[in-house]
């Protein structure tokens, strides 16, 4: 079909795109120690929390911010950004929905996550996180039933300091890189969980993010430890309201598996991508990092990403126990002018581990998008294994797709598979849907959905219905 | 039903089709034969709407309607149905649900609510049998892994469950067995109705021994040379295109 016609169709509005008038309680812009230390005091963190913030800030000082990434955006001004943003009443925060500003709640009917319902309905225990403050945690006594701890990372640094010091910043270290330490000093908030040996958490944890004050970076903090043959599913979903000025969104999220434990991450990501010229969207400066420490245990990832005008993403699984298993799955859409470099990394350390990557890009509009993969086998990884499928499919002549992978084999008796394909959606696909009475949309929906097929079906199913509506509102017309 | 006049289609600046007029009536089945390279396939391509193929001259009706300038779905909805050649590979979407949405979005496009699942799924099995095909056909990838005879059934099968006014089939005997093609033939026979027409593309006269057409055309160089009955497909058959090129000529 004709170009034309075919960007016409691929330009969409955000759907996402309001914001909810809530008053802030912001710090001015600005980041050197005095911002740190409001942050912990805010907190009310222990001393020992803002040492480490301040240890984190001062090697962040010395390093630089990567260009490695095959992403084009101008210089962050890491001054102009606010570091700390709370709904209006932190100190009596909601103890139950109905205190929950109404607003707020509105705010999530209006992105389809009617909080209640999906809790009580979905058995979904949901810890939202609305800018950088908790407002509501539900199923907290079922859980606590079960031994199974689920809060902010803020209450966990008072409540389970132990825990704390024993495994934060233990995948992550806080030098890592440029976006992790700079996370390590100024994060405000995220989630903790903690499941005891031979747990099985009872219900699927879930948080919703979501980005409102104007110029505030948000820099979520997760840490998720699973002892021995303990298991949780954990689901990420997020949203930002439209915005004129770029947010920077730098997370970090570590996960600890010791002897059996499974932990599996699956991430929604639907942050603004910006406007048709890329004005306005979400940088999204991700560290995920599962650590399987223990024998046998094993990390999946899961992602549909969707959103952010910038994305720089690598969730990985570092395999130390013997015979533990990472796993990647993960679909990547870009549209307009958006920007994604992103991919996983499996460091295979102990012996006989096994890992398994399948990636699906979806190029639309004027975008470029990299797949980046690292498999990389040690010495000690005696009959390791990977298994790396990478798939790329684009949608009109304006885009880009790209795959770099990186293999790093330290051993003979590795084996390492990588099949990668690159397609455009089928004129012939289409016009074999069409003429058969589909329509252009939904056959482009139909092509796209069943290119992905392989990856939502690793998503838990009421997620895997939300990602296949988000994937079909971001292409909503994105023909070729 | 369709009426072709005088149609000259031209392909990346090559004209493959120069002046072909053809009239189709409810109820008829006609052949289109021709040596390869002739526009046998052109000519179902261009009215199923395929991109690529540039009208440069003529008309295309089908039940009154400007063919030309209907979208490709819309050729489909008012029931003009293609059966392909070589019918791609559609991984991670169910034949089933392609066959779901086709149903439905055409019955759509008709004012018709979706066909009730039930009611759906005793339809598709009983033609699913016709075809004698095996219920995990519904379950597969669309054409995914498919041999050349599945292909074809599976295409002979959305017809069955679509029902469409006029049925193009382009070279549906290539690549079939005698068995094969049996299967596909009874298919092909049981849409012959009343109300409904046939348009076979075909470059062997073994097919119409199965599915006995009302006309033959030979198309040879863009533009319909003969037209008979069954028997003009014999005689092809037996003396070939050069024959009839000669006598055209």
């Amino acid at each position: 079909m004709a170009t034309e016609e075919m960007e016409q169709l691929v330009r969409r509005e955000y759907k996402d795109g309001f914001v909810t008038d809530i008053e802030s309680d912001t710090l001015p812009p600005g980041l050197d120690e005095d911002t740190i230390a409001f942050i912990s005091k805010k907190k009310g963190e222990p001393e020992w929390m803002l040492e480490w913030r301040l240890d984190a800030y001062h090697q962040w000082l010395k390093m630089k911010e990567p260009s490695w990434a095959h992403l084009d955006y101008p210089p962050i001004d890491y001054q102009s950004i606010s570091y700390f943003s709370a709904p209006k009443r932190p100190e009596d925060g909601p103890q139950s929905l109905d205190e929950v500003d109404p607003k707020l709640l509105e705010t999530y009917e209006k992105l389809g996550i009617p909080l209640h319902e999906r809790a009580a309905l979905a058995g979904v225990a949901v810890d939202a996180v609305f800018d950088s403050v908790s407002v509501t945690t539900t199923f907290k006594k079922e859980l606590a039933e079960a031994g199974v701890i689920f809060c902010s990372i803020s209450e966990a640094i008072r409540d389970y300091p132990e825990l704390i010091k024993q495994y934060l910043g233990t995948v992550v270290p806080v030098a890592d890189n440029y976006f992790a330490a700079l996370n390590s000093a100024v994060f405000t908030d995220g989630s903790f969980v903690f499941v005891p040996e031979g747990v099985t958490c009872p219900m699927e944890l879930s948080t919703y993010f979501r980005i409102n004050a104007a110029n505030t970076g948000q820099f979520e903090r997760t840490l998720i430890v699973c002892e021995s043959r303990a298991q949780v599913s954990y689901l990420e979903g997020c949203t930002a309201p439209m915005r004129d000025e770029n947010q920077l969104h730098a997370a970090v999220v570590e996960l600890v598996a010791l002897d059996d434990a499974y932990i599996k991450y699956s991430t929604v990501q639907n942050w603004y991508p910006g406007d048709e010229d890329g004005k306005g969207g979400i940088y999204n400066f991700v560290t995920k990092r599962g650590d399987c420490r223990g024998a046998r245990s094993r990390i999946s990832w899961t992602q549909v990403e969707t959103g952010s005008a910038i994305t720089w993403k690598y969730p990985s699984c570092v395999l130390r126990g013997k015979d533990s298993i990472g796993e990647f799955y993960s679909v990547a859409v870009t549209n307009g002018r958006q920007q994604a470099d992103t991919g996983t990394k499996m460091i295979h350390i102990g012996e006989g581990t096994r890992s398994y990557i399948v990636a699906k890009g979806i190029s639309a509009g004027k975008s470029d998008q990299s797949y980046r993969g690292l498999v990389k086998i040690g010495p000690r990884a005696k009959g390791a294994r990977n298994f790396t499928q990478c798939d790329s499919l684009l949608i009109g002549d304006k885009c880009g797709a790209h795959t770099f992978p990186y293999q790093e084999i330290g051993n003979s008796t590795a084996t390492i598979e990588h099949e990668a394909t690159t397609s455009k959606i089928g004129e012939d696909q289409l016009f074999y849907c069409r003429s058969r009475g589909i329509t252009e949309e939904d056959a482009v929906s139909m092509i796209v959905n069943g290119f992905c097929k392989d990856v939502f079906q690793e998503l838990p199913m009421e997620f895997a219905v939300e990602a296949e509506a988000l994937l079909n509102v971001t292409l909503e017309g994105a023909v070729g | 039903m369709l009426q072709v006049t005088d149609l000259h289609v031209t392909v990346e600046d090559k004209e493959i089709l120069k002046g072909l007029t053809l009239t189709i009536n409810a109820g008829e089945v006609h052949a289109i034969m021709g040596p390869n390279g002739a526009g046998k396939s052109t000519l179902s391509a261009v009215i199923a709407g395929k991109d690529g193929y540039e009208v440069t001259q003529g008309s295309i009706t089908f039940e009154g309607q400007d063919v030309l300038e209907m979208e490709i779905e819309e050729r489909a909805q008012a029931g003009l149905l293609l059966g392909f050649q070589y019918p791609v590979e559609i991984p991670g979407v169910k034949n089933i649900y392609l066959l779901k949405s086709a149903l439905n979005a055409q019955r759509k496009a008709r004012g018709l609510d979706d066909m009730p699942a039930p009611e759906f799924m005793k339809l598709v099995k009983e033609k699913l049998g016709f075809m004698k095909m095996d219920a995990s056909f519904l379950q597969r990838a669309v054409n995914e892994g498919f041999s050349g005879g599945e292909k074809k059934r599976n295409e002979i099968l959305q017809m069955l469950v679509l029902q469409p006014k006029l049925a193009m089939l382009d070279e549906i005997d290539s690549g079939l067995d005698i068995d094969a093609m049996k299967v596909v033939a009874d298919g092909v026979n049981s849409l012959r109705a009343q109300e409904r027409a046939i348009l076979l593309v075909t470059h062997y006269q073994r097919l119409l021994d199965y599915i006995v057409p009302d006309k033959v055309h030979v198309l040879v160089d863009g533009r319909i040379v003969k037209t008979g009955d069954a028997e003009l497909a014999k005689q092809l058959e037996a003396n070939g295109y050069e024959g009839i090129e000669e006598s055209a000529a």
